[in-house]
């Protein structure tokens, strides 16, 4: 874990130890707002943004601050951050600024953020933080988009609807929509968040238990992982 | 060798799942026979439909969990799902409907959970839930009883317009589809109307609705049979009457124009088919005699106060679910004192 080389830090923070599918972090956020692909996307760079912003800086002023005032000082520096994207989300992207709502400014309270903070960005250097940040961001960027995709493809049959608001007139195109699918209402609403969330874990515990068993066989162990298996 | 014993003690048969559900799938029967009575080919339909592809579901989870298959399908526990689940629908449910609600309720619910014995939501319910959830308006039209009908649907009719979704020529779904006596006496109330008005329409029976009373009659002898057979005991079942019929009976007191009477919210919709063979669902269910009156008791309150401020008429599958999440709370308080030992000790 405190292997802090670039690739390790990156595939920690992509799929190892991805704060929305293995920490369950910032799940407020992750169940409310990924009823649609774009939604999720919105809101997964907005975060990836504070979290990038917020690692460099706490990890500049690491030295400076005192241990005793750091929690208030990193929630400082990130409601900072935060304002400063509400507005310019607000300013670029209004009409996603308003499906977004609340969760933009809620972004204060991921726990995500304030985590790698505290846990990584005041006991690392300015380079591993901004890495750190940009692959744990993207990371949770991913999940909110893999759960919008599905959750909206199975709710109402459409695939990144409303592209627009994010990308202007042109991604119109890129909005896909299944013709005569009734769409399961349930999976837009709070439970299909939950339900989604759960399969998604699933699957990345089957890939990890497959990739692990793999690792085993390749370094002789077959017939005894064959023994645990059966 | 067998031995047998002419005087005490006598040994008794021991009780087997599969025969525990054959006992419950047999209960059911009446109910299900009457309420294809009055609901049409259309039930029948559905149950053939649910068993068929619950079990396949099952084969297929079980499969997938690297079980042995045979033994759990002949359980006949996703039988018994399949059952309570079919009586439970609209009997024009379209097909895909039925399969998606049994493939949830037996993959998501049931197997996902760790299969029989480990799930924490009834299958059934939690099946109806999704599908009332996702799909209101195909869960929410019902047929009228067969005396009220104008236009009775033959079977090949039936089964046309489940698997295409098309009607004979000259109807309409609104035609032959009524709101259920739930339905109905809840948006009359909503209306402002007196129930001693509500009563005119032709809908209702001597005490509940119209078709309804005798279907919960059926279900009612079906109960008390499995109640006689021990298959259930008389706590879950009679704490929930009980309990509806308690808070019914102080409402219906202070207000009879504006609240149904107790007998109306026996016989209108799934209440006795609760009480018998939902609620007592012995996995999901609590364990301790004392929890199981609070149990029953809680979830017919339950029932009555969603029935009559909640979002929708029939109330059974959510208070279901709720108390399904409540009860090992209160299997836990409820633990009885082991003789011969002091204080349970709630560690």
């Amino acid at each position: 874990m405190s292997d802090n080389s670039y690739p390790n830090l990156i595939i920690d923070g992509l799929w190892r130890n991805n704060q929305a599918l293995v920490a369950l972090l910032g799940l407020c956020p992750l169940l409310a707002v990924s009823n649609t692909a774009v939604n999720g996307l919105g809101l997964g760079l907005a975060t990836t943004l504070v979290l990038v912003a917020s690692n460099s800086t706490v990890s500049l002023i690491r030295n400076f601050v005192r241990p005793e005032v750091r929690l208030p000082v990193f929630v400082l520096v990130i409601a900072s951050f935060v304002t400063a994207i509400e507005l310019g989300m607000n300013a670029f992207f209004h009409e996603l600024h308003k499906i977004l709502g609340i969760f933009i400014p809620l972004i204060v309270t991921n726990c995500i953020i304030i985590g790698r903070a505290e846990a990584f960005a005041s006991k690392s250097n300015l380079r591993h933080s901004l890495v750190d940040g940009l692959s744990i961001g993207i990371g949770f960027t991913l999940v909110l988009l893999t759960l919008g995709g599905m959750r909206e493809l199975v709710g109402q049959g459409t695939l990144f609807d409303q592209a627009h608001l994010m990308f202007g007139e042109a991604a119109r195109g890129v909005s896909l929509k299944i013709e005569d699918f009734p769409g399961m209402l349930i999976a837009i609403l709070p439970p299909g968040a939950f339900i989604g969330l759960g399969l998604l874990i699933m699957v990345k515990n089957l890939i990890d238990k497959r990739l692990a068993a793999r690792a085993a066989a390749k370094a002789g162990y077959a017939e005894e992982v064959q023994g645990l298996a059966g | 060798m067998e031995f047998h014993t002419l005087s005490s003690p006598h040994t008794q048969r021991p009780n087997r799942v599969d025969r525990i559900m054959l006992q419950v799938a047999l209960a059911l029967l009446p109910g299900t026979a009457a309420l294809t009575f009055y609901f049409g080919w259309g039930v029948l339909v559905n149950v053939v439909l649910a068993i068929v592809s619950a079990l396949v579901f099952e084969a297929l989870a079980i499969r997938l969990r690297k079980r042995p298959v045979m033994p759990v399908l002949l359980d006949l526990s996703a039988v018994v799902t399949a059952m309570l689940f079919a009586v439970a629908i609209p009997p024009l449910l379209p097909w895909w409907q039925v399969v998606l609600g049994m493939a949830f309720a037996i993959i998501m619910v049931k197997q996902m959970y760790g299969g029989l014995g480990y799930n924490p939501f009834n299958p059934a319910m939690a099946a109806y839930v999704l599908l009332l959830v996702s799909y209101p308006v195909e869960m929410t039209s019902w047929l009228p009883p067969a005396m009220l009908a104008e236009h009775t649907l033959t079977l090949p009719q039936i089964l046309t317009f489940k698997f295409t979704g098309s009607l004979p020529a000259d109807l309409t779904l609104d035609a032959i589809t009524m709101a259920t006596p739930l339905d109905e006496m809840r948006t009359s109330l909503d209306l402002n109307r007196m129930i001693s008005e509500i009563r005119l329409s032709p809908l209702w029976g001597d005490f509940g609705g119209l078709g309804w009373e005798w279907v919960g009659n059926w279900f009612l002898l079906g109960g008390v049979w499995m109640l006689y057979k021990r298959t259930i005991t008389w706590q879950i079942p009679l704490a929930f009457l009980a309990g509806l019929v308690g808070m019914a009976a102080l409402f219906w007191l202070f207000d009879a124009e504006r609240y149904p009477s107790p007998l109306f919210h026996l016989f209108s919709g799934g209440a006795i088919l609760c009480a018998f063979f939902i609620a007592t669902d012995p996995v999901t269910a609590c364990t301790t005699r004392a929890g199981q009156l609070i149990y029953g008791g809680a979830m017919g309150v339950l029932v009555y106060i969603i029935r009559t401020w909640g979002g929708y008429p029939e109330a059974v599958a959510f208070a279901v679910l709720m108390m399904n999440m409540a009860a090992p709370s209160i299997d836990y308080y409820t633990r009885p004192r082991t003789y011969g030992h002091g204080e349970v000790n709630r560690e």
